[in-house]
């Protein structure tokens, strides 16, 4: 400590004159008393390295500001970066609420003190469940990839089968989160997509499907932006197999895109960043599942489900968890599944960012972020030798192909870094077809100088 | 209640606001918030956006989300902040096994930074150096801390770096060709229980130690559920009783001996940082929780961290990627041979990461090994005056000493009262204090775990445990008072009989209204 | 308006401080009385309804005259509704029996009762699982599961039945001890039966490890965990208890509960057998043997299947018993050993060890077995 002879702010009781009086109320002589239990041949005797404290809190915000100021942000540049982590914009009442102490450090209060807890995140269930149109919806796991994953784990032990078979449009950094989950007690098995639309083809489905399959899980929008329109026929030829038909999708395209549970989903997932939520390098994440008010369905959720009751004061709203028994789990599962701390301040931000959409903001964002991303696919269309990849409806997110420019996706970001942009996501190392494709994002924090800009910029460097 | 300037407890009532569910809050026509319209230009090039939605894709009824003006949006969720006891408003050391410690608002306001907020796990390498400079040094810290080699930070939580450290195992015995016969975790009753319900998730049979008498895992039992089928031991140290296994050493030289790797659950590292650490206790993997042992808050149940570190054999197995430096630069490592993949999008919760770099930062060495030791002196001074209250025991005391925490027992009061450990635990709500009990199975009769960490002074130690003698002492004069509280909490006795019920439970308002009737919601006295 | 029986075994526990090992019977009785002992129960259910004065309004207690629940529960200041009386001068297990038979006709929501475990198997025999019953403990002998764990935690849980905060319910042992050899020093308990009892809602686990399963789906899991380890070339002896029944329910096969079965290649090849019968079917076989303990002590053997002897124990062989238990059981231990007591000192010192105690599917515990000294 710089001066370590001054008392830490965080730890009062380093004063030595409480100290010494704690230690003679314990009744030992010294501090190492209370240590004497671990053997010596277990002490770390040596320093760790360390450097001092920067116990000024003036110094230290001076400290970490110097390090994180080598960080050039989106704000700063213009960013056409998605793939699972989106630009959108944060409502200031958002930060405010979850800026608040008693959320940011409260915990595992009962429904009593935690009330508020409880409360804002049942809303948040509840305002979740009526974008996904389904009765349930849990509090908030880890991320999409925890989702899909336990979404793919309900489904095994729902059926009673091994098999997820996986669209094999999805993320990839999703597909290996839920590869380190399901592994080795559900075999992943992956589907293939039309060349042209990047659809999931139904009769290529038909023939992967036996009495093993316990879910086909997609996305949908799919990672690469675009929408499936088969989703009420997949879901027939899935339940005729007697599978599950699970389907990701960012919430945030549900004020104009229908819900999955509309087009015969079994189980919904996703992530609630793009809600509120902000980018933080891709560390703000928080999953959902939601699924029909079936017992089948409800008895398979390891997470927490927080509901709404009655309390002896009539009229007062009461919290709790619901079926917190969950019995199935200890019956049938290969293996059960946990619950922890995971991401619940995201949901209560995700609860406030919908509260304050409503059903017209949610639809004008959508209808925003639709017809901007629109205006940047035709303008980009119209460069010579670049083309929009596949030919479907996209949300937020398209494929740039650049394979015929004879630049590299490589060259081209890094050309356009030089100008303060950053281009969209190399596609080619994570899918074969992809040589030379880019997955570019626009949300409504895109403006159309951005996009200009891009276009641009690109006529540039492809020159 | 008269204010008795005397007594440290406090004639506590939490805020009350009888909040409306925000639906009832909901009038057609008010706005949150606007999205501003496009410019025309690209109106007029693309059209509506809308109209080109494929048909089958097309929402037909707009989600009946609420439609709220902004300050009333804004005070519904201040109000429904105000109805909890938050760490930075309580004493908040009856969360054991939790470590509830002081979250520093600095941290806050840097993470807060728009150079921390707005920037993309995607972004060229050289515009995030900053990031990858705190992840680096992040992992350097850990090293120095647990004498271990290497350390992701990907995992989103404690129970998350289980599984993540299943994932090793599983590869590692898999790399043998072994995955299929090693196929038993063995753990301990007083481990965290995700110990054991993170690992069966990779498909691993659990076999748990039970305690000798003197609450000790038991050498014995260890030998005896050791096996060439063994694929290996997860353990907690100190154990959540609170208590050092000095035997650690030989735990995990039985597990070596028989092919079996060594995690070590360090959620309860913040008794023994600089003390005592992973390498020296021979373990191959542990991992810390960041929100707990390295001050970032706990966020309602997360946002979380949890960083797996592994020794140089085990560290080219960790998640994908790693942080290195050059010398110039900081780079995502993907050169890890055997990787067991990804444990979570992208690299880890960064927020939480970044607010336990401060504050390491501000600790230093010297002062990691402060907290540590004032956090067991609080635990020692809480434990002798707990011990003291008629009713309340810790098991297995023995004459020993405890790390951070302890679990304690109601079990004498519950006999002679018929007031159980819940019972008391909502009686402690009326005074601003948080208590609970333990995890199940209840090992310890009527327990509850007290961690105290090195936050809180003396002052606020004594103002809790003046809430534990009142209310042991109430449990035999006003019994009624304790079985019917809380009497100044947020709300009164809940009705549970729905919650178990799937014909009444309701966990949307949507299925509320289903099940219960419209009427049923509007009905408000 | 909740409805709450009242049963007080009015000389339960009278023998206790006698150095009687229990008054089951008049004979026992009178001895006590001759001894100068003084009836207790009434006292400690009194403690017990101190709880419940709160609820007065919202309840209706009935109960039968006198010591029998009539006066105890006047002496807290309660107003019982008597629907009967016991024998004079002294009441009896009849008494107990056709009180419990008469409440249960009357749908109490909670059939309370004060005594010990003779009690316990007059309130069994009356009534069985058709009602949701608790123990105050009052008598010498506490073995049976369905007591509280004192006479205020009675008061305490009846309350919570009644206001319904509790709801769930589970099933406990009731166990008997032969009293004849029991006052020679010889403890020969047997399990006589299941009683229907509260089960405290779990206290939230402040969100953390995993959502616990309720019991009947954790003695599931361990039933699916014994059939998956079952093979045909053996034959397998099921002792008593509801875990080990919960097997048999899973192999689709009658069971006797508080009996050792016999099962061969998935087939029932004895029910409730003897010692004699064990051994003859087991003579020229490979035999297992599973076992779950008994009563809240954690007996393994010894209380409640002494058909399983000294010397069927030396037939199966004792790397061939498989133990399992539900987590909450072995947690009630609070740390003590499974005990065996099979009557025989070299036995149980040969069956003293650890063992891998099924817990659930795929789960187990390594717990130590130890004799009774």
């Amino acid at each position: 400590m710089a001066g370590s002879e001054r008392i830490h702010p965080y730890i009062p009781n380093s004063v030595p004159e409480v100290k010494a009086r704690m230690l003679a109320e314990i009744g030992v002589d010294d501090m190492d008393t209370l240590y004497e239990d671990i053997p010596e041949k277990l002490r770390f005797r040596g320093k760790m390295n360390i450097p001092p404290g920067i116990t000024s809190e003036m110094e230290l915000r001076r400290h970490v500001e110097r390090v994180l100021s080598e960080n050039h942000t989106c704000e700063e540049n213009v960013s056409f970066l998605g793939g699972g982590c989106y630009q959108h914009y944060v409502p200031a009442v958002c930060d405010e609420i979850t800026g608040r102490a008693e959320f940011l450090t409260a915990y595992a209060g009962e429904p009593y003190e935690d009330h508020g807890r409880f409360q804002a995140l049942f809303e948040y269930q509840s305002l979740m469940g009526e974008l996904l149109e389904t009765d349930v919806v849990n509090v908030p796991t880890y991320d999409w990839g925890q989702a899909a994953s336990t979404a793919i784990r309900m489904a095994g032990r729902i059926t009673g089968r091994d098999v997820a078979l996986i669209a094999d449009t999805i993320s990839p950094d999703r597909l290996q989160v839920i590869r380190t989950y399901c592994e080795p007690v559900m075999r992943i098995e992956s589907v293939g997509h039309s060349p042209d639309t990047a659809a999931l083809e139904v009769d290529h489905l038909c023939g992967r499907l036996n009495d093993s399959v316990a879910v086909l899980y997609v996305e949908n929008p799919s990672y690469l932006g675009t929408v499936e329109e088969g989703g009420r026929k997949l879901a027939d030829t899935l339940h005729d197999n007697g599978s599950i038909f699970a389907v990701g999708v960012d919430p945030i395209s549900l004020g104009v895109l229908a819900p999955p549970s509309r087009y015969g989903a079994d189980i919904t997932c996703g992530d609630i960043q793009s809600l509120g939520n902000h980018m933080y390098f891709g560390g703000a994440l928080g999953g959902f599942i939601a699924t029909c008010d079936d017992e089948t369905f409800v008895m398979e959720y390891p997470s927490r489900l927080f509901g709404i009751c009655k309390t002896e004061r009539a009229g007062e709203w009461g919290f709790g968890d619901v079926a917190y028994g969950r019995t199935s789990f200890a019956v049938r599962e290969h293996g059960r599944e946990f619950v922890g701390t995971a991401a619940a301040l995201y949901g209560i931000s995700a609860a406030v960012y919908l509260s304050l959409m409503g059903p017209a903001g949610m639809r004008e964002l959508d209808q925003h972020i639709l017809q901007k991303s629109q205006y940047a696919m035709r303008c980009l269309s119209q460069l010579e030798h670049v083309r929009m990849r596949f030919d479907a409806f996209h949300f937020k997110e398209f494929v740039v192909d650049f394979s015929a420019t004879g630049k590299s996706v490589t060259d081209i970001n890094r050309a356009l870094l030089e100008h303060g942009i950053f281009g969209g996501r190399d596609l080619g190392d994570d899918f074969a077809d992809l040589e030379g494709c880019a997955l570019y994002a626009v949300t409504e924090v895109t403006t159309r100088q951005d996009i200009d800009r891009l276009v641009r910029t690109l006529t540039t460097i492809l020159a | 209640m008269e204010i008795q300037r005397g007594s440290k407890l406090r004639n506590f009532h939490q805020a009350k606001w009888d909040e409306e569910v925000i639906f009832e809050l909901s009038t057609p026509g008010e706005r949150g918030i606007h999205v501003p319209p496009v410019e025309p230009a690209i109106a007029d090039s693309v059209g509506d956006g809308v109209s080109q939605i494929p048909a089958s894709m097309q929402r037909e009824i707009p989600p009946a989300l609420p439609e709220v003006g902004q300050m009333r949006v804004l005070k519904h969720y201040l109000r429904l902040s105000q109805q909890n006891l938050g760490a930075d408003l309580n004493v908040d050391v009856g969360q054991g096994t939790c470590t509830i410690k002081y979250n520093p608002k600095i941290n806050e306001q840097i993470a807060a930074s728009p150079k921390a907020r707005d920037i993309h796990p995607l972004q060229d390498e050289s515009t995030v150096q900053g990031a990858l400079r705190v992840m680096y040094e992040v992992d350097q810290f850990l090293r120095e801390i647990s004498g271990m080699d290497r350390f992701s930070l990907q995992p989103s939580s404690g129970s998350h770096a289980i599984l993540t450290m299943a994932a090793i195992m599983h590869k590692y015995h898999q790399i043998r060709g072994e995955a299929n016969t090693r196929d038993e975790l063995i753990t301990t009753i007083f481990s965290h229980p995700s110990d054991a319900a993170a690992a069966a998730v990779k498909g691993y049979n659990i076999i748990t130690l039970y305690p000798d008498e003197q609450g000790m895992p038991d050498v014995e039992a260890l030998k005896a559920a050791i096996s060439e089928r063994t694929a290996g031991l997860f353990i907690t140290n100190p154990e959540d009783v609170g208590i050092f296994n000095p035997r650690i050493a030989e735990f995990t030289r039985t597990v070596h001996d028989a092919g079996g790797i060594c995690g070590y659950d360090q959620a309860n590292a913040n008794g023994i940082m600089g003390i005592t650490r992973a390498r020296d206790a021979d373990f191959d993997l542990c991992f810390f929780n960041m929100h707990k042992t390295f001050a970032a808050p706990h966020g309602c149940g997360g946002p979380a961290a949890g960083a797996v570190g592994a020794t140089e054999e085990m560290a080219a197995y960790l998640p994908v990627p790693l942080v290195g430096y050059d010398g110039e630069r900081y780079f995502l490592d993907y050169d890890v041979p055997q990787t067991i993949g990804k444990a979570r999008s992208f690299y880890g919760a960064f927020p939480v990461i970044l607010k336990s770099y401060a504050w390491i930062l501000s600790m230093g060495a010297e002062g990691l090994k402060e907290a540590a030791r004032v956090a067991v002196l609080n635990n020692n001074y809480l434990l002798k005056k707990i011990c003291e209250i008629d009713g309340a025991t810790s098991p297995y005391s023995g004459g020993k000493r405890r790390i951070e925490q302890v679990r304690y027992s109601w079990e004498e009061l519950y006999r002679a009262t018929g007031i159980d450990t819940h019972d008391v635990t909502l009686r402690m709500a009326d005074f601003g204090f948080h208590l609970w009990s333990s995890h199940h199975p209840f090992v310890v009769p009527q327990p509850f775990t007290i961690e105290p960490t090195e936050s809180y002074s003396k002052e606020e130690l004594d103002e809790y445990l003046d809430g534990l003698r009142h209310v042991a002492q109430e449990a035999r004069t006003e019994p009624e008072t304790v079985k019917r509280a809380p009497h100044n909490s947020v709300v009164h006795k809940i009705d549970e009989s729905s919650m178990d019920d799937p014909a009444k439970w309701a966990v949307t308002w949507r299925a509320y209204l289903k099940k219960h009737g419209e009427a049923a919601a509007s009905i408000r006295v | 308006m909740k409805r709450l029986g009242l049963i007080v075994n009015p000389v339960a526990g009278m023998g206790g401080a006698v150095g009687l090992k229990g008054t089951d019977g008049p004979e026992a009785v009178i001895q006590a009385e001759r001894l100068g002992a003084v009836p207790r129960a009434g006292q400690r259910a009194e403690r017990a309804l101190t709880a419940l004065g709160p609820l007065e309004d919202s309840m209706t207690i009935l109960t039968y005259g006198g010591a029998m629940g009539e006066a105890p529960a006047k002496a807290c200041g309660l107003r019982p509704a008597v629907i009967g009386s016991g024998s004079t001068p002294r009441t009896n297990s009849e008494d107990t029996v056709s009180a419990a038979r008469q409440m249960a006709t009357e749908d109490v929501d909670l059939l309370l009762f004060a005594g010990g475990d003779g009690t316990a198997r007059d309130i069994y025999d009356a009534v069985k699982t058709s009602v949701t019953t608790l123990g105050i403990p009052a008598g010498v002998k506490i073995h049976s599961a369905v007591f509280a764990s004192s006479p205020a935690a009675a008061g305490r849980v009846a309350a919570s039945v009644l206001t319904g905060e509790i709801k769930r319910v589970q099933e406990a042992e009731v166990m008997d001890i032969n009293e004849d050899d029991y006052r020679r020093g010889i403890l020969s308990a047997i399990l006589y039966g299941y009683l229907r009892i509260p089960a405290a809602r779990r206290l939230l686990q402040g969100g953390k490890a995993a959502t616990s399963p309720d019991e009947r789906a954790v003695q599931a899991a361990i039933a699916a965990a014994l059939a998956e380890q079952m093979t045909n070339d053996r034959c397998y002896l099921v002792g008593p208890g509801t875990t080990c029944a919960a097997l048999m329910e899973l192999l689709g096969l009658d069971n006797s509960l508080l009996g050792v079965d016999m099962i061969c290649a998935g087939r029932l090849i004895g029910k409730d057998m003897s010692e004699r019968d064990i051994l003859e079917k087991t003579a020229d076989r490979r035999c297992h043997l599973i076992l779950t303990p008994v009563g809240g002590q954690g007996f393994l053997l010894g209380r409640g299947n002494q058909q399983i002897s000294p010397a069927v124990i030396r037939r199966v062989g004792k790397q061939n018993i498989t133990i399992a238990a539900t987590v909450e059981k072995l947690g009630s231990l609070g740390g003590r050993p499974l005990l065996v007591d099979t009557g025989d000192a070299d036995t149980d010192s040969s069956l003293c060890g650890h063992y891998r105690v099924i817990t659930g599917y795929r789960q187990t515990a390594v717990y130590r077995v130890s004799d009774s000294s």
